[in-house]
Order: C-alpha cells, then sequence, then structure tokens
C-alpha cells in the first residue's frame, strides 16, 4: 500500500527560511535510507503557502484566494509517497526522520485510495491476446 | 515471563522487524559466515525483543538494539561450543570488540557504516540466488530472507503447502552451508555472469503476481510489490549496473497498468483494452526515469531487460492505443529475439508484426513456431494465432484454436477468458 506521508508547515518554514546545511545532510542521509530501502517512490519539498492560492468552490462560482494562509499548523511543507506493507511499517519509517523543522513539528501519514473499484467500463471483447510469459515477456501478448 | 504483546504493540514490532530483518541478517552472515545461523540469531534476538519491549518499551534505535542482542547470543554461542574451533573463538572475539565499540555517531563513521550495510545486503542478494539452488529455493529464500515475507505469507502467494516452503529454505541454507558458498558480492565478469540469476529471480516474483500461472487469481498485486521493492532495492545498491535499472523499469512500467489489468469481477483485461486512464502515472515515470539510466549505462547494446521496458514503454507513451509505435516495437523485438532466440519472444514479435504490417504478416510468422518443441502445451500459441485467424475473417480455425487453448491455460480466469471469445466466434459477435 501506498502512504502519503506530509510534512507540516512551521512558523519558520512559512516565513521561507530555508533548511541549515547539517538538516540537509541529515535529510539526504534518511532519503537515501528511504530509497535503498525501497520505500520511498516519491518525494517533494513545497514552497510557502505565500507562493500558493485556493480556489473556493461554491454551486457554480469560484474564488481564488491568494496565499500566504493563516492556520499554519495545517498547512503542508512538503511530503513523502511511501511505499510500504503496513500502517506500521510506514510510521516506524516516519520515527526515523530527522525533525524536519529546527522547532517542533508535525509529520502526518495517510493511506493513498488504491482504486478498487472499477466501474463499468470493462468490455469483454477482446482484440489482442493476453499472454503469460514466463521467460521473457512480451507486452503484445498480455 | 512477561506478559505477551499486545496487538499494537506486536503490530509495531512485525513493522520493525520487516524493516530490519534483512540488514540484520545481511550483516549477521558476513559476521558469523553462515545464512541458517545468522538467521536463527536474527529470530533469537526477535524473541527476545517480543519479551522485553512490551515492559521496556521499543528503543530508539531497534535496529541496533536487535544486532547487538544477536552478537550476544553469537558469542554465547562460540563460546559455549564443545568444539572450540579457533575460527569461532575469532569469531566471537570480534564480535565482543564490536560491541564494546558500540554504535558512533560520527558522521564519517555513520557513512561507512551505512556503505557496509548496502555491501552486507548485496551479498545476501546474490547468496540467495546462488546458482547452486534450484529456482523455486531462491525465490523462498530472497523472499523470506531479503522481502522480510514470512513462511507462511511465501506459501500463499505460491499456492504452495506452507510445509513445502519451509522445506525448501531449510534445504536451501543447508545447501549454501554443505557447498560453502562464500558471503561476498561477485566482481567483475563473474558479477556479469551471476547477476541474471539475480534479476530473474526477481522477475519471477513479479511475473507470478502480475499473472498468476494458477489458481482462482489472475494478478496478485502484493507479490508485484514485493518485486518491484526488491528491484528498487537492487537500484540502490547497484546504481552502474544498466540490465538493473532496466529491470526496475520493466516491473514499474508493466506495475503501472496493474489496475487496469482486471475488470470488476477479477477478470482480464487486456493491453489494448485497458482504460488508460487508470494506468498510474507515477510508476509510468519512474518507469521511464528507469529506462533513460538503463539505457545510458548501457555498452554495446541494450540487455535483454531494458529492451523489453523499453518495449513496456512504447505502450506507456501511448495515450490511446492507436498512437502506439507499433514498429519501433517490432525493431525491439527483432534485438530482443536475436538476443535471446527464444520462440516465445518470437511469438511476442509475430502479435507486434501484425499489429504494424496486419494479421497476414503475423499470421505467416506464427504458423513458422507451430513445431517449436519449447511452446508445445503453451496456451498463448493457439490464442496468439485464433486471434489472427479470427481477423483474416476465418472463424472456424479461430474457433478449434481458442479452444485448444482454454485446454492448456494455468488459470481460471484466463481460461475463462479464452471460452468466452470462443463462443463470441461461435454466436457470430
Amino acid at each position: 500500500m501506498r502512504f502519503m506521508v506530509m510534512v507540516k508547515a512551521t512558523p519558520d518554514s512559512e516565513a521561507g527560511t530555508l533548511p541549515s546545511e547539517e538538516m540537509l545532510a541529515a535529510m539526504g542521509r534518511y532519503n537515501e535510507e528511504l530509497a535503498k530501502a525501497g520505500v520511498m517512490v516519491a518525494g517533494e519539498g513545497l514552497h510557502s503557502s505565500a507562493r500558493g492560492a485556493r480556489v473556493q468552490f461554491s454551486g457554480a462560482s469560484r474564488t481564488v484566494v491568494d496565499g500566504p494562509f493563516a492556520e499554519t499548523k495545517e498547512l503542508v511543507a512538503g511530503y513523502w509517497m511511501f511505499q510500504c506493507k503496513s500502517l506500521e511499517e510506514c510510521i516506524e519509517w516516519v520515527k526515523r526522520c530527522p525533525n524536519p523543522m529546527p522547532t517542533d513539528s508535525e509529520i502526518e501519514i495517510r493511506q493513498v485510495f488504491e482504486a478498487e473499484d472499477f466501474g463499468d467500463e470493462f468490455t469483454p471483447e477482446l482484440r489482442e491476446q493476453e499472454e503469460r510469459i514466463r521467460a521473457q515477456i512480451g507486452d503484445e501478448a498480455r | 515471563m512477561s506478559a505477551p504483546a499486545s496487538g499494537d504493540l506486536q503490530r509495531t514490532i512485525d513493522a520493525v522487524w520487516r524493516i530490519e530483518a534483512p540488514r540484520l541478517i545481511a550483516g549477521l552472515t558476513r559476521m558469523v559466515r553462515d545464512v541458517g545461523l545468522a538467521e536463527d540469531l536474527a529470530q533469537d534476538a526477535l524473541v527476545v525483543a517480543l519479551e522485553s519491549w512490551p515492559q521496556s518499551g521499543v528503543p530508539d534505535n531497534p535496529g541496533a538494539w536487535l544486532m547487538a542482542t544477536a552478537k550476544h547470543r553469537a558469542i554465547d554461542l562460540f563460546r559455549r561450543g564443545e568444539t572450540l574451533q579457533d575460527k569461532q573463538q575469532q569469531i566471537a572475539h570480534r564480535l565482543e570488540q564490536d560491541l564494546a565499540a558500540g554504535a558512533s555517531s560520527d558522521p564519517t563513521a555513520e557513512a561507512a557504516a551505512a556503505a557496509q550495510v548496502g555491501d552486507d545486503l548485496l551479498g545476501l542478494v546474490f547468496m540467495c540466488c546462488h546458482p547452486v539452488l534450484a529456482i523455486e529455493a531462491r525465490v523462498a529464500l530472497t523472499l523470506r530472507l531479503l522481502g522480510g515475507l514470512t513462511t507462511d505469507e511465501i506459501a500463499r502467494a505460491f499456492l504452495t503447502p506452507r510445509a513445502t516452503v519451509q522445506q525448501r529454505i531449510v534445504r536451501a541454507k543447508r545447501t549454501l552451508s554443505a557447498a560453502r558458498v562464500p558471503f561476498e558480492v561477485p566482481a567483475g565478469d563473474e558479477l556479469a555472469e551471476r547477476l541474471p540469476a539475480v534479476l530473474g529471480v526477481i522477475y519471477l516474483v513479479f511475473n507470478e503476481g502480475y499473472a498468476a500461472s494458477a489458481g482462482e487469481d489472475w494478478t496478485r498485486p502484493e507479490l508485484c510489490e514485493d518485486a518491484l521493492r526488491l528491484g528498487r532495492i537492487l537500484a540502490e545498491l547497484m546504481p552502474r549496473e544498466a540490465e538493473v535499472h532496466g529491470l526496475a523499469a520493466l516491473m514499474e512500467l508493466q506495475a503501472s497498468r496493474l489496475r487496469a489489468r482486471r475488470g470488476p469481477d477479477g477478470a482480464p483485461v487486456l493491453l489494448l483494452d485497458q482504460d488508460r486512464s487508470r494506468w498510474d502515472l507515477l510508476l509510468i515515470g519512474r518507469g521511464l526515469k528507469a529506462l533513460d539510466r538503463a539505457e545510458a549505462l548501457s555498452r554495446g547494446g541494450l540487455g535483454p531487460y531494458t529492451l523489453q521496458a523499453a518495449i513496456a514503454a512504447c505502450h506507456a507513451r501511448a495515450r490511446v492505443p492507436e498512437l502506439t509505435d507499433w514498429e519501433r516495437i517490432v525493431a525491439l523485438y527483432d534485438g530482443l529475439a536475436a538476443l535471446t532466440g527464444s520462440p516465445v519472444v518470437e511469438l511476442n514479435r509475430a502479435v507486434a508484426v501484425a499489429m504494424a504490417f496486419g494479421p497476414a504478416a503475423g499470421l505467416e510468422l506464427v504458423d513458422a513456431l507451430a513445431d517449436a518443441p519449447e511452446l508445445a502445451g503453451y496456451h498463448l500459441l493457439p490464442s496468439v494465432r485464433a486471434d489472427l485467424l479470427a481477423r483474416l475473417g476465418r472463424r472456424e480455425e479461430a474457433y478449434a484454436e481458442l479452444t485448444r487453448a482454454a485446454g492448456l491455460a494455468g488459470n481460471e480466469p484466463e481460461r475463462r477468458l479464452l471460452l468466452e471469445r470462443a463462443a463470441g466466434l461461435a454466436g457470430g459477435g
């Protein structure tokens, strides 16, 4: 299963303070460890909300609100996408993360929805051979 | 005796174990020179953890804790040994020194330790996939020691009785000991010789998840995830090997289609019928990037996994089936066929040729394969033939071929699909 691991914003990150060299090095080591364990499948840091915007929906109308946004602790400063066997495994990996902020901070873990609901687009009519090939796979055939 | 771990803690310990077990076993194998003993020591450490963590809590660095515990067990074991061999004494002595030195927080030492972990894991990879072992044993051992799967999980994944898997693992460890297989990462020519076996094991696991060889389920995505994870780990551990990235690319690209590959009732949905909006763009992006890396590292032509990944990429890049570059796919198959000489590859090439140049051209190639002994009893040969015949309007022959294919198919959904297609032809649909 896949998890979105979100680093929550702090007044520092919202002020656009860049991480220290020491923090960058520690985070680099952590990212390497994640990659070497085959856990991290994506990840990015985000600019402060001053560079963001919100689009609010009400019926047919759309209102754009420019950042920055006030509720700092609810904002996201960066994220990873982890591939793990369980929420517990994901938690264990997140516990190994260096504190991503110079102050107290929080990381939120959310499981990614796996679209098991396939709808009714499945068409039984087949135009191509689907194959299983053990030794050498061919895309054509399956 | 302490109270058994509560449900939550039990799950936490399971998770810690899954994360730590491979490096623990790899590191211990390097130290004690026996993978069976290493796994026993690691398991002993886990048992101690299960007894003491409910009271003490999970330590801050559970990996280091487990390793230290396992080393103490090893020292006890060697010191207690009835025949005190010099070698065992030496190992015990070194373990004691290790423990006394303790964990260092110095960055250089940390980096060195990280590099050692990487080397240890690679050593374990090559040991689990050693040619002295039968292929089933390699698969079971790799999933157990590197994938962190339990024997039960492996048994379920391969629809094999638990006892059989257990036996396989026990025997494999014995075989490795008896053959005195060294714990090392092969270098130079030997690496080139041994790497395909490693890639083959990982891809076999992936394939069993991608198109199950038996049973009720058409795909087993969890097995694909296990294989992908192993492939990604290997790509990090061997960043200079083109084919390692080629395999990672192939699996990422194929896995990107997994959720589009099953209909609501679990039935297969074929490549050209898939809803491409369901393809996983994250995995496609990773796959294309890995393919770039594989191609950049390839000297003297692309290897078989990189070629297959390049073919998969042709599909991944086509937003609609009509945009598929079939001529390029044919060219890539030419390369793959030249490399492998496999009739299975030829069969796939024939399908691509039919797509690029029409069903008659494809049928000609398929007919040339009719007597290939490797394809005897292989349901895909009549299945492909049926498709081409149908497209040429030769419906009766197509019907007969589909019925034959259904009789040869291994998994249920696939068999049903073939029968449905046959019924469609008979019914004039």
